[in-house]
């Protein structure tokens, strides 16, 4: 499995074989946020842009918008999250994921960071 | 990510006395009112406002403030700003009051305790740096005002809250809904008042800041007693339909408009005994026989989404009719719930009203306040 790559906005892009993107908010992001209720997903076939707010997650309080880290067409996306929202905040990186795209400009995957280059960026926020 | 809400960030401001137990409880902070606030705990949210539902909850709210009123003339001098009755507030009796302004708008909601040689007002934190110059201003002259700024304020809520707090001095399980005393507790002397902010039977304890850290350690020893975060609070006392100052109510709403008027008694009333005499008397005495034009109503939006605050809401025509002041997710009802102002016409019928979320219309029903019912200790007729 390749590793996952990181936007400075807090979401992460997993490249998988079928050529396709999973997307989704890191750890960091579910616990500023807090326990997510709901979340808002883009319809299938959606062409979106890189940075365009195209999801969003609400805490109980608060909502944010999820900024798509590459361009691309949307090809699915998390439905049970509108039943269990909580996965986001329990599994943010795995069953939490929000949608999968078939990016259209793959090379804006390599302006992404890699885990080391997050956990750094993180730090340097706290 | 991006937040669209003023709720998280990098916490500032002034610490409370208890700042080093919220450290050490792993809390996340925000900035409230030139507060650095516990937001929450590990536990998060939801589960913080569903414990202090089913057990108690631990609340630090040494933000608020606290202000003394001393002197012969005290009560007759509070009146003067206020359409509630506090000449006839008895002795360890506490109650809800508006300070009204010269239009009939709230410049703040305060609760108002007869402490017997003075009078105790607790008032809100993002509030309290208008409301003192207000009040020596206008009543310097009248009564001696002090603020009480070495005091912390935890509240203790839910329905194990009595049970925890009858162990820091014998009888305080027997308190009367807001009745107030004042317990020695280790030494330290508190003020002890039946009351809250979450609908649920509980306290709110004043203690000399020294001793505020060991009185929350004692607290939270017992069973069933955790911290509870500003988070929960929000949601808390949205669920009990309760105002946030600011939100719900502010300069520009009446206490008519915002359903307070239980606070406007008929003895201060128009042809009460000492009627009128407040800012804004001949405004709400006008709007009291015209009818408010406006009303708070609770709201129910259709789905999982909250609707937030300044969400317009529309009629079936597409006109706005009103728009939403608080809104959040109800952990107790797992639904979103909002509370917000409608135009008096809409607020009296059964018409059907929408709200636009990210370009969609959402419907939303009306229904009664409060969402969850109250479970307060009641032992007399006092609202």
């Amino acid at each position: 499995m390749s590793e996952l790559k990181y936007s400075r906005d807090h979401e992460w892009l997993h490249m998988e074989p079928d050529g396709t993107a999973t997307i989704g908010i890191t750890d960091y992001a579910q616990k500023e946020l807090g326990d997510v209720v709901y979340v808002e997903l883009p319809e299938v076939g959606r062409e979106v842009r890189q940075g365009e707010e195209a999801a969003v997650v609400e805490s109980v309080k608060a909502a944010s918008e999820v900024r798509m880290p590459v361009a691309g067409t949307v090809v699915a996306v998390n439905t049970a999250l509108a039943e269990h929202p909580e996965t986001v905040n329990v599994d943010p990186s795995g069953d939490g994921w929000f949608l999968k795209l078939k990016p259209s400009s793959p090379d804006q995957i390599t302006g992404l960071m890699s885990e080391a280059e997050y956990q750094a960026y993180v730090a340097g926020i706290k | 990510m991006t937040q669209t809400s003023a709720d998280e960030g990098i916490a500032d401001g002034r610490r409370t006395p208890l700042h080093e137990l919220h450290v050490q409880a792993e809390a996340q902070f925000t900035e409230f009112a030139g507060w650095q606030m516990a937001l929450r705990y590990p536990e998060g949210t939801l589960r913080e406002h569903l414990h202090t539902r089913a057990h108690a909850g631990l609340f630090d709210i040494s933000h608020m403030g606290q202000i003394a009123l001393r002197g012969a003339r005290r009560a007759a001098a509070l009146e003067a700003l206020t359409p509630a009755d506090v000449i006839d507030l008895p002795a360890g009796r506490q109650r809800y009051a508006l300070l009204t302004n010269r239009g009939g708008g709230i410049i703040d909601d305060i609760v108002v305790a007869n402490m017997g040689a003075e009078l105790l007002l607790v008032v809100n934190a993002a509030r309290t740096a208008t409301v003192l110059p207000y009040l020596v201003e206008e009543i310097g002259s009248a009564c001696e005002i002090r603020h009480l700024d070495d005091l912390a304020l935890l509240a203790v809520q839910g329905p194990e809250a009595a049970a925890a707090v009858e162990t820091l001095a014998a009888g305080l399980g027997d308190l009367p809904f807001q009745s107030v005393c004042t317990p020695e507790i280790d030494g330290a002397p508190c003020r002890v008042s039946r009351s809250g902010y979450t609908g649920e039977d509980g306290y709110e304890i004043a203690v000399p800041a020294p001793d505020a850290c060991d009185l929350a350690r004692r607290l939270l020893a017992q069973e069933g007693v955790r911290w509870i975060g500003l988070g929960a609070r929000d949601s808390l006392r949205l669920e009990a339909g309760l105002c946030l100052y600011g939100h719900d109510i502010d300069d520009t709403t009446t206490p008519l408009a915002a359903g307070l008027g239980w606070t406007w008694p008929t003895v201060r009333r128009p042809g009460g005994a000492r009627a009128g005499g407040f800012p804004g008397a001949g405004e709400l005495a006008d709007e009291l026989a015209a009818g408010s034009a406006t009303r708070r109503v609770g709201l129910l939006p259709e789905g999982r989404a909250p609707l937030r605050e300044n969400t317009g809401l529309l009629d079936e025509d597409g006109n706005i009719v009103g728009r939403i002041t608080s809104g959040l997710f109800s952990p107790t009802l797992g639904r979103p719930i909002a509370m917000g102002y409608l135009r008096a016409d809409h607020a009296a019928a059964a018409t059907t009203l929408r709200a636009m979320l990210r370009g969609r219309a959402l419907t939303v029903a009306r229904a009664a306040l409060p969402f969850v019912p109250h479970r307060y200790q009641r032992k007399s007729n006092e609202p």
